[in-house]
């Protein structure tokens, strides 16, 4: 991670979109920020919380989005700049919070929320756009086009949200968030910061200081005055703009990443001369006068945008108010079909979609070579599917997992959500994951079957949850499996970390977002004072690990708990050396005569274990062997060995 | 401050490989070494939902002009860096043309799905002589192998840095990457710095 406190000026820094927002922050003179890690979005607090104790700002890994909205609410309600960053689909566990106070109002701090999306859910499991979300809920958005927008933007915000006393939202993407470029540095505040919950509201008032969302149909008037206020902020906003000649073959109108996209396909076809950009980077309330004096530079106007149509939308609900007189454009965008309704974007859709248009062609390399060079990938370069790394605790307890149902033999089955551990739902986890939504969402789908009995289901039910995820979203969902005595297992895979997203501490780990070591959470501990029975299990004791699952299966009476504790290797990996040498024995390993069917390479898929075609047996990549030892006890001849290293 | 004039603007590098073999730690050296330069440098990473195992490439778009996106259009790759030589023919099929110039280490790292046997990994003569054959010049690395003779593999990124910066493609010399490298690796500078450059004495002996 690059250092955000550097106090260099007028310097230009390579910062990931992530770090440009939390040095946009500092640059504002925040004190307060929380978020739950999560992709795109992590970097931003893990950047904040790595200079937190010397620029004297305070900064926390919150249980979840909704913890951590409140808790920058309350720090805005005694004073202090705040923000709270969040990971694609964290807002909607926020979501009622927000429709509270955006009518409550914010105190005399600013307040920012940062929303970070993921187009084509490349690390997600859905691609849900949080821009309808802000028009829905009345919170002024903006979006920066390149990584000096999200630094520039996100300090402009806390001075707008503290002028107009309203929340505001930054939705980023991936692409932003996740990629890198140049930002250039701007002063750092040297201003002392003072926390008071001031209670009284003026001298006249007889009312006390009170953040409350009602009386709501009132609340809800002043909610509108404040965005129309910031739609007036918006329209003047250098954020906003167009380029290309006065009269254009074509407009494009665009925002966010869509907004590089786009300027690389102009480019590319060298039709800057005939080809506009209309860029938004204040997205809503629309600046509906900036819109209007561009949209007659074109007859045709083409929407680039990700997800939703939702600059679509709003400019043709925006026109359809406008006289009769006014320009009429032909509008392409995704009600056309020029642009993809899902999946991200990137230039060569761009270019397509203005080729059409236009009615151009483009080929950017000769037309044999292309061939070629498709053709050849196409016939050498295998696939790569998602796998457990090497040495991955999740490999064994989903091994684990897989004997014990079997062994059980009630055709039992795993209910899961997300995180590394969804890879189970694919052969790395030998399929044995069978539902997957939200976090948390698999302990409260099996909390229903597992309530079934009466209709004859007699299928055991193990939900697994990462152990990040326990604290977030799974401990009511467990605590109803209690009360209402609904039976299924609990499987918490405990890796002491939030692994897939950076391996940020929680609150099992004894450590906060700013190094200080604090009180354990202990979650067994938790789980038993509920009343659970609880297992704790190495799952690379791969026997004790499948009994004590097929003990605690033939157990009837509501909801039991068990843990797999196990360190991520990936953490454990870079303190320490391997435990193991572990080699095939050439002597003992009789290859395909060998009734297991390659048990090791292709079915136990951990990466190091690689099959030699030559000697017709299996082998350890050493370069990737983590010196795990688990596959040791899986195959059958005793040919895998392992040595302490 | 910018003192070279780009072959191309904006210039194309694509680095490419598995999950987990430092692919985002090399394009960070790289674009942080460009940016102190002056020059203005988009940085696009894209791998998987998993930590590792998966394919991974870094786009390194860089200008004298402006920001570009962190996708290189298809077809439009003027570099390819490959740290493994399946995922180089991967680039190659979709990034190459005519000109492109490719530093390739060939050591494999076999799919889940070739060890599972749903996949075939090609032989590797022929997979190298396929990457030639697409590329308007092509230098075989062995970083990997090279690394494990100076006690880690990890030490294949710094070799493969130092052959990019020896291949002379980028607007780049030792000087300039030298402190960018002792930063991002303060505890192992001294070995990281041989293995730097071993990188560049090896694409050296190649020209």
């Amino acid at each position: 991670m690059a250092n955000i406190n550097i106090d260099a000026p007028g310097t230009s820094q390579l910062f990931m979109g992530n770090e440009a927002i939390a040095r946009g922050a500092l640059e504002a003179g925040i004190g307060f920020a929380a978020a739950y890690p999560g992709t795109p979005s992590s970097e931003i607090l893990g950047s904040l919380a790595s200079v937190a104790k010397e620029t004297g700002i305070y900064a926390e890994w919150s249980v979840n989005e909704k913890v951590a909205m409140e808790a920058a609410a309350g720090a805005s309600f005694a004073g202090i700049r705040a923000l709270a960053a969040m990971k694609q689909n964290g807002i909607n566990v926020v979501s009622d919070f927000l429709a509270n106070l955006v009518m409550s109002g914010i105190g005399k701090g600013g307040l920012v929320l940062v929303s970070c999306d993921d187009p084509s859910a490349i690390s997600s499991s859905n691609e849900q756009d949080t821009r309808p979300i802000a028009k829905w809920l009345d919170i002024p958005l903006v979006e920066p086009g390149d990584f000096q927008e999200a630094k520039d933007m996100t300090k402009w915000l806390f001075d707008l949200s503290e002028e107009i006393g309203t929340l505001f939202m930054l939705r980023s993407v991936t692409r932003i968030a996740h990629a890198r470029g140049n930002v250039v540095l701007g002063e750092l505040p040297k201003k002392e910061r003072r926390a008071y919950f001031d209670q009284i509201h003026d001298l006249k008032s007889v009312m006390p200081t009170t953040f409350m969302p009602v009386p709501s149909p009132l609340r809800h008037f002043f909610l509108h005055m404040k965005m129309d206020k910031a739609r007036q902020k918006f329209e003047a906003s250098r954020f906003n703009r167009y380029v290309g000649p006065d009269k254009a073959d074509l407009l494009i109108v665009t925002c966010g990443s869509c907004w590089l996209y786009s300027q690389d396909a102009v480019k590319t076809l060298k039709l800057e001369d005939k080809v506009g950009i209309l860029k938004l980077g204040t997205l809503w309330p629309l600046p509906e006068k900036f819109v209007e004096s561009h949209l007659g530079k074109s007859q045709k106007v083409l929407f680039v945008e990700e997800i939703d149509p939702f600059l679509e939308r709003s400019i043709m609900e925006f026109v359809a108010s406008l006289p009769s007189t006014s320009p009429r454009p032909t509008f392409y965008g995704k009600r056309s079909g020029h642009i993809n309704a899902y999946g991200e974007l990137n230039p060569d859709l761009v270019i397509k979609a203005i080729s059409n248009i236009l009615g151009l062609t483009y080929q950017p390399r000769d037309a044999e070579y292309s061939d070629k060079a498709e053709a050849a990938a196409k016939s050498h370069v295998p696939e790569r599917s998602m796998t457990f790394c090497a040495g991955c605790p999740h490999r064994a307890t989903f091994w684990a997992i897989k004997n014990a149902l079997k062994l059980d033999g009630r055709n039992g089955f795993v209910t899961g959500d997300i995180g590394c551990y969804s890879i189970a739902l694919g052969p790395a986890g030998f399929f044995q994951v069978r539902t997957m939504h939200c976090m948390g969402g698999g302990a409260g789908v099996a909390n229903g079957l597992g309530k079934l009995g009466q209709f004859g289901f007699n299928q055991p039910v193990l939900a697994v949850v990462g152990d990040s995820t326990f604290y977030h979203a799974t401990i009511p969902a467990l605590i109803n499996g209690i009360y209402n005595q609904s039976d299924f297992i609990l499987v918490i895979l405990d890796n002491s970390a939030t692994a897939m997203t950076g391996f940020q501490p929680h609150p099992g780990t004894g450590m906060t977002a700013m190094g200080e070591p604090t009180k354990v959470v202990s979650m067994e501990a938790l789980c038993r004072s509920l009343g659970a029975r609880v297992k704790v299990c190495d799952p690379f004791d791969l026997k004790h690990t499948t009994t004590t699952l097929l003990d605690m299966m033939a157990e009837g009476g509501g909801a039991k708990v068990a843990i797999m504790r196990r360190q991520c290797e990936l953490v454990r990996g870079k303190k320490e050396k391997p435990p193991y040498k572990v080699q095939v024995d050439t002597e003992k390993c009789i290859g395909e005569a060998c009734g297991c069917d390659r048990l090791c390479t292709r079915v136990f898929l951990c990466p190091a274990l690689i099959w030699d075609k030559k000697a017709g047996k299996s082998k350890i990549d050493e370069v990737i062997c983590t010196g795990c030892g688990v596959c040791t006890d899986i195959c059958p001849q005793g040919a895998i060995i392992k040595e302490a290293a | 401050m910018t003192t070279k004039q780009l072959a191309k603007d904006p210039l194309n590098l694509i680095i490419t490989g598995v999950g987990g073999q430092g692919n985002v730690m090399i394009s960070l050296i790289i674009g942080n070494a460009l940016v102190r330069e002056g020059y203005s440098v988009t940085v696009g990473e894209t791998y998987g939902a998993s930590q590792r195992g998966g394919p991974v490439m870094s786009h390194v778009r860089i200008s004298k002009e402006t920001q570009y996106s962190p996708f290189i259009p298809d077809g439009c790759a003027d570099i390819i860096l490959g740290m493994e030589p399946v995922e180089t023919l991967r680039m190659l099929g979709r990034y190459g043309n005519p000109n492109v110039l490719t530093i390739i280490n060939p050591r494999p790292i076999y799919s889940i799905d070739v060890t599972g046997g749903q996949a075939e990994y090609p032989d590797l003569d022929k997979l190298v002589q396929t990457v030639k054959k697409l590329s308007a010049k092509t230098w075989v690395i062995n970083a990997t192998e090279e690394a494990q003779k100076m006690g880690s593999p990890m030490f294949a990124n710094a070799i493969l840095i130092g052959a990019v910066i020896g291949s002379g493609v980028l607007p780049l010399d030792k000087k300039s990457v030298e402190p960018v490298l002792c930063e991002t690796f303060p505890k192992e500078i001294k070995t990281n710095i041989e293995a730097f450059n071993q990188g560049m004495r090896l694409i050296k002996q190649l020209r």
